[in-house]
């Protein structure tokens, strides 16, 4: 890239960790927003993972698996089961929507650690996308199962009754606040990491450092992957738990 | 050029394109377009398949069990099949040995009956046959003993009736 090329002609150390995350249009030109860009090439990508990873394995069917078979099971299976085990048995429901979620960071993260890569979900743009639209149908389905008892959830009947309105508006608060953890949470994850490898690689560049910094790239890759699986976790499953809340709003 | 993207980078402040809220309908295009598809593909052809695996395969182990149960069942109704025809095949052959040993037995006393018998017959014949060599032989004697003494008293010069003889020899002999 143009920066990189300057940093080298200088001669000096030259920190662009942020730039992986540029989005360009891939054909050049302005980006609008139909523009096909490395964005939309790697969210393309993702979908294409997903076929690979839950279709392709498993055309055989069969009923003892093969190992990739066996991957796209567990995936089910984790999945399932989470949904089942925090939103309740009337939470199944909703299942592919929490699959799609899962799916879609999981591939996304993954396909982010490849070199050279850019990662989608490091960017807010998308992961706002996925928390306001967990967070707009957990609310809106709250209010249509349960109607005005969904306001339930912000008036906790289990305390004194002189902390109620408090706890009510730490609780609005908390819920209201819930969208902003829930996306900032990914992306700042993803993000943190992939800039902190890119800063690692910077440090590369002096011959002295460059063995730690190797190693520190090593490690932090291996942290990453750890994230990359974890921070999917942790927003499924928050996905669920939002789901319970909705679906019984009783504390 | 890099100098522009440096400039433009400071002038949207401190350089995260994360906050380049100009691209950001861009990345919501894709994403929504992105989530869809997924949503679809997941929806109507992954999902489906795998649950229908999973329920396939649940069918299946079950079967396996009820069938290894059923067979279970089955061996140890031929186990205890096996043990009352080896407690039946036992008695009939102590059965057998009984009766065999019966008719042994019984086919044994009758011949020793016989044999018996037949030995006292013999023995009876024997003693008759010795009974009569004996009359015979006391027969003997007395001819024998009369015709000595004829002979004795003619070569004493003596004469003797028959009778007289007889007698004599008679009383001697009893005597």
């Amino acid at each position: 890239m143009a920066s990189e090329a300057q940093g080298a002609e200088t001669g000096g150390l030259e920190f662009h960790p942020m730039d992986q995350f540029n989005i360009e249009s891939l054909f050049g030109g302005p980006i609008a927003w139909y523009t096909p860009t490395n964005a939309a090439l790697w969210m393309g990508l993702a979908i294409l993972a997903v076929i690979g990873l839950m279709v392709l394995t498993t055309t055989k069917r069969s009923v003892v698996p093969s190992r990739g078979q066996s991957v796209a099971e567990l995936a089910y299976g984790f999945v399932y089961k989470m949904v089942e085990d925090v939103s309740g048995k009337d939470g199944v429901v909703y299942f592919p929507y929490i699959m799609t979620l899962f799916m879609f960071i999981v591939c996304a993260n993954f396909l982010g650690l490849i070199p050279m890569s850019f990662t989608t979900t490091s960017h807010f743009a998308v992961t706002v996308v996925l928390a306001m639209a967990v967070f707009l149908t957990v609310t809106v389905l709250g209010f249509v199962k349960n109607g005005t008892k969904f306001l339930g959830l912000f008036w906790v009947s289990s305390a004194p009754l002189a902390l109620r309105p408090i706890l009510a508006i730490i609780e609005v608060i908390s819920y209201f606040v819930r969208p902003v953890s829930h996306s900032i949470r990914l992306a700042g994850n993803v993000m943190a990491g992939h800039a902190v490898i890119k800063v690692f690689a910077g440090f590369a560049a002096i011959a002295v450092v460059s063995p730690i910094a190797i190693a520190g790239i090593v490690a932090m890759y291996a942290l990453e992957i750890l994230v990359s699986f974890i921070q999917a976790y942790v927003f499924t499953i928050l996905t669920c738990v939002y789901l319970k809340d909705a679906l019984h709003p009783s504390h | 050029m890099a100098t522009d993207t440096q400039s433009a980078a400071e002038a949207s402040g401190p350089g995260m394109p994360q906050l380049d809220f100009s691209t950001w309908g861009n990345q919501i295009f894709w994403l929504v377009i992105t989530l869809v598809v997924i949503y679809l593909i997941l929806s109507r052809v992954a999902l489906p398949r795998i649950a229908s695996v999973l329920a396939e395969r649940q069918g299946t182990i079950t079967n396996d069990i009820a069938a290894a149960e059923d067979l279970k069942a089955k061996a140890q109704e031929a186990e205890a099949a096996y043990d009352k025809a080896l407690i039946d095949a036992r008695a009939e052959a102590g059965r057998i040995v009984a009766e065999t040993k019966a008719g042994i037995q019984a086919d044994l006393d009758k011949a020793i009956a016989t044999a018996d018998t037949k030995i006292a017959a013999k023995a009876a014949e024997g003693e008759k046959v010795i009974a009569e060599i004996r009359a015979g032989a006391l027969d003997n004697v007395k001819v024998v003993a009369k015709d000595t003494a004829k002979e004795i008293v003619a070569a004493m010069g003596g004469k003797a009736d028959a009778k007289s003889i007889t007698a004599a020899v008679t009383a001697r002999m009893k005597g």
